[in-house]
């Protein structure tokens, strides 16, 4: 790294993003823009069920209908593909029912595939949709997970006896006998609805099987070409190096294009069964039944501590309702994990029980969303610190700062098993209270309770699990690879071209890369051309997912920059008769590092390189392409941490709740570019409070989703979103050169945190807590209603 | 089989980003899916196709609207602008330019219509504040940026045209 000569588009620069101007002049090119000759279109007919037998599917007339090319079913789809089983081998006990693409005798949620439409044009196939009659025989519904778990409910999956997927329990310590002694105990219980990622772009895919040579081209809106690359090789058997997945322009993933879809799979099939391109995009009514959702859990907690201050015990029990079937390759224990193992990571404390139980219910899989169970974590842990503090008539920050775990004990393992070793807890909640005037807005807040008017300030801790690791996957069972590539090659005239497998979802990934490539060289970030999202040309990797493009592929890219800067350094070398000791790179040309002076420009050396070769010294080899790959081998995840702050308004007459100010000190390890870190963050922070405050799948009891427009979805829009100030403390990863971890999911796990406090601290006055999500007018005036009544 | 709704023809005239179009649609055929599918005009972008979300916005006779509520066929005898038009004119530069710079756009589905609605708030030539500049695009949903950044381009663009204008 250039560090001595840092330029103004290297590490840590706020360099705008490459690939803007294309954006933002309309010539993106995203999945449902891209036409292929001959290319077909398919859509789906769902189940309107959640949980119905299918007595009898007539496709005749839907065959017979204008356009029409073909009508498939479960029998002529499925037996193409091998079944999945969403289960993770690291996690024993684990189970799930087979998934074929398309339902067959009966259907387990509302939304799930049944037949496939595929004609010449998406309207054409819409149309001959209307025509296919599926008679339905409906069963009991098990609609949620409490029910799902009362004796005498039947098992959605008759093979699996019961509707538990997985149970587990965990226990550090002595928690019964910390509870029994504790000086006081708060206990709260949290419910969590489910909600959707809604990217504005919904998934798709374009399939291309050609019955030429046996080779599968599918151009994906996917956020891991690698993980589909496998995936329809060994699902599908076709030879892996004839399978080739690319992503294009992508709008919006946010975890969510990370899973696996049968309705997907099932296009890519209807490509070999009629051996022409076939065209499949979710509309936005599909997307609502059929893209991975999120949350959907039930959590008691409980926090023992002393007089003193200490904090002796904690507990988590987690009930999730994660939908008919185990998420394939992702897991739909991931949040129930995340949540009872970071429950409590900031802050000392010894004894620990938690338990987490993952159930099938009749609805759509839960799958990869943004934050996973961490805010979850954040939120059960911030809720209950606060009120001990509250409970112990100390000031919550003052509280925080007597209870984080100190610098002192690092590194060490937290009783839900988090390995923390560069944290900064007590940095970030410093640097947030002044950003805040922390004081100032205290007394605001009194001040005004006096006129009834109730503000709320809520501070909110968080620990962010970043760039997942073998240590974790590895065991799981699923091929998935944590290793992240970057092949460099000098072009002739000096410029340098780059592959990632990354890819890029509107993060600003692909100009990060371009950063570190650059300022590892020694070039500008205009003499770097980087492209990433094809399974086919960089080297293997993940793409990507859990914060860890920077982390992962960054350091991938710094080590190939190296690489790079070593063979072009020979070269030069070997042409000026310099040692290359000697040489160095800034600007683009090589300099003597002694007097500063230009000796050979990287044009001079490429083109040598490449056309006059017959110049070189016999012996001398000329590599100026190279590739590096990074994995951390022993590396779990990279923990990155921060502080939010939320200051709302409650009206306690309507229930609405006004966001005032949204503050974030966040430390994800070195800031690569700060104009996309604090993007993400400010984006992943409005996500936190849409999920807190908005956003809801709301269901009848028997399973019937109520709100499939974005009409009745609420999303956060421009003025119901405050503005948002953005600091950071940045502590270095210790284990990479590069020192990133990710910033992902930050924003939005903080600000949930933060939101959370915040508006109960509003509501202290009336002694009144909101602990169901989201918190509509409704579940706010109902909270209000309760206290008034003397309940709480 | 039965004859569907919306399938005859219907001959338009209207001027498409400055120059003249004729053309014959499908009377059920919506002007996002005409501009994409027939005339292969992609930036125009469908996010929800029920007139929520925002990212199918063009301008008609200088007006933001919906293209996904708006029929092909009603576009005859009007001006229809959309964001190629916009961009290759130029008169998008100094919003693309804040847009830029302030990163604010992240996965650019909703930038085509962010920018057409902000165009239209901008083109009045009046100042408005943050909270006004919040209002106006608040039919515009981006998902990615959290807002903020969109809020400081379109003020700065503002700020710098309102400038222009009082120098002038």
């Amino acid at each position: 790294m250039n560090t001595n000569t840092r330029s103004s588009t290297g590490i840590g620069a706020r360099v705008p993003r490459l690939e803007l101007q294309r954006l933002l002049s309309g010539r993106g090119r995203y999945i449902d823009d891209i036409k292929l000759p001959r290319m077909l279109h398919v859509c789906f007919v769902r189940s309107p069920h959640p949980h119905a037998r299918i007595v009898s599917i007539n496709v005749e007339p839907a065959k017979q209908a204008r356009g029409v090319e073909a009508v498939l079913t479960a029998a002529d789809i499925n037996p193409r593909c091998e079944p999945f089983v969403g289960v993770a081998l690291h996690r024993p006990g684990h189970r799930s029912a087979p998934q074929l693409l398309l339902a067959s005798e009966r259907a387990v949620w509302q939304g799930q595939p049944v037949v496939a439409v595929i004609a010449d044009s998406l309207a054409e196939a819409e149309d001959a949709a209307e025509l296919v009659a599926i008679e339905w025989a409906p069963l009991p519904v098990v609609g949620d997970q409490m029910q799902a778990i009362a004796p005498g409910t039947p098992a959605i999956h008759p093979e699996l006896d019961d509707n538990v997927a997985f149970d587990f329990s965990l226990e550090r310590g002595e928690p019964a006998k910390a509870f029994a002694e504790a000086d006081y105990v708060i206990e709260e219980e949290f419910r969590f609805e489910r909600q959707m990622a809604m990217t504005l772009e919904t998934r798709g895919l374009i399939a291309d099987f050609n019955p030429g040579d046996g080779s599968l081209t599918v151009i994906h809106a996917h956020q891991s070409p690698f993980q589909m690359q496998d995936v329809f090789s060994r699902h599908l058997k076709i030879p892996e190096h004839k399978v080739r997945v690319i992503a294009p322009d992508i709008g919006g993933g946010f975890g969510m294009k990370l899973n696996l879809y049968v309705d997907e799979m099932a296009a890519v099939v209807a490509s070999m069964v009629l051996g022409r391109p076939v065209k499949f995009c979710v509309d936005r009514l599909e997307s609502f039944v059929s893209d991975a959702q999120a949350r959907d859990h039930r959590i008691k907690a409980r926090i023992a501590f002393m007089k003193s201050g200490e904090i002796v015990a904690m507990e988590m029990d987690d009930i999730a309702a994660v939908g008919a079937y185990g998420m394939p390759m992702r897991f739909n224990v991931a949040e129930g994990m995340m949540a009872i193992t970071i429950t409590g990571a900031p802050y000392s404390f010894e004894n620990y029980k938690a338990r987490t139980r993952s159930i099938y219910v009749n609805k759509n899989l839960i799958g990869m969303y943004r934050g996973v169970g961490m805010p979850l974590a954040c939120i059960a842990t911030e809720l209950l610190t606060d009120l001990a503090a509250d409970k112990l008539g100390i000031d919550t920050v003052e509280f925080k700062r007597r209870t984080y775990r100190p610098k002192s004990s690092l590194p060490c393992i937290t009783p839900g098993g988090q390995r923390l070793e560069t944290v900064s807890f007590h940095e970030c909640l410093e640097k947030l209270v002044e950003l805040i005037d922390y004081d100032a807005l205290r007394k605001e807040q009194r001040k005004l309770r006096e006129k009834d008017v109730f503000r709320g300030l809520g501070i909110a801790t968080f620990c962010e699990q970043t760039a997942y690791g073998p240590p974790y996957y590895g065991p799981s069972g699923a091929p998935i690879s944590t290793q992240d590539g970057c092949n460099l090659r000098l072009e002739p005239s000096g410029s340098v071209r780059c592959v990632t497998s990354l890819t890029d979802q509107g993060q600003g990934t692909l100009t990060g890369i371009a950063q570190i490539v650059a300022d590892t060289i020694g070039v500008s970030i205009e003499q770097v051309g980087v492209i990433g999202g094809d399974s086919s040309i960089s080297p293997y990797g993940g793409g990507a997912w859990a914060s860890r493009g920077m982390a992962i592929g960054g350091e991938a890219a710094l080590r190939a920059g190296t690489m790079l800067k070593h063979n072009i350094l020979a070269l030069a070398g070997t042409i000026t008769q310099t040692p290359p000791e000697a040489l160095d790179i800034i600007d683009g040309q090589v300099v003597n590092t002694r007097t500063g002076q230009p000796v050979i420009s990287l044009a001079d050396v490429g083109r040598i390189g490449y056309f006059r070769q017959d110049t070189l010294p016999p012996d001398h080899d000329v590599q100026l392409s190279v590739s590096a790959s990074f994995v951390g081998n022993d590396k779990m995840y990279y923990m990155a941490n921060g502080v939010q702050a939320s200051y709302v308004e409650v009206d306690c007459e309507t229930g609405f709740i006004k966001v005032l100010g949204q503050w974030a000190v966040d430390d994800c390890g070195r800031v690569i570019n700060p104009l996309l870190v604090d993007g993400q963050v400010r984006g992943g922070i409005v996500q936190g409070i849409g999920a807190v405050l908005y956003e809801e799948c709301i269901y009848s009891d028997d399973a019937n989703l109520l709100n499939g427009t974005m009409a009745d979805y609420l999303v956060p829009m421009a003025d119901e979103m405050p503005d948002i100030v953005v600091a950071h403390v940045e502590t270095p990863e210790a284990s990479t050169k590069l020192g990133a971890k990710g910033i992902g999911e930050a924003g939005l796990i903080g600000a949930m945190g933060s939101v959370w406090v915040a508006v109960n601290d509003a509501l202290k006055p009336f002694g009144a807590r909101v602990r169901h999500q989201p918190f509509t007018p409704e579940r706010v005036l109902d909270a209000l209603a309760r206290a008034r009544s003397g309940r709480r | 089989m039965t004859d569907l709704v919306g399938h005859e023809d219907v001959d338009i005239e209207a001027t498409l980003n400055g120059k003249p179009l004729k053309r014959r649609v499908k009377a059920r055929q919506h002007l996002a899916d005409f501009l994409r599918q027939e005339l292969e005009l992609t930036g125009t972008h469908l996010g929800c196709e029920h007139g929520i979300c925002g990212a199918c916005t063009v301008l008609i006779d200088g007006r933001s609207v919906r293209s996904c509520l708006t029929l092909a066929a009603q576009i005859s005898g009007k001006s229809v602008d959309t964001i190629e038009g916009l961009s290759q004119s130029g008169r998008l530069a100094d919003l693309q330019k804040a847009f830029i710079e302030r990163n604010a756009a992240q996965c650019g589905f909703c930038s085509s219509g962010m920018l057409l609605t902000a165009y239209e708030l901008v083109s009045t030539g009046e100042a408005a504040s943050r909270a006004e500049i919040r209002e106006y695009l608040s039919g515009n949903m981006c998902r990615c940026t959290g807002y903020h950044a969109i809020i400081d381009a379109v003020e700065a663009v503002i700020a710098a045209r309102t400038a222009g204008a009082r120098q002038s």
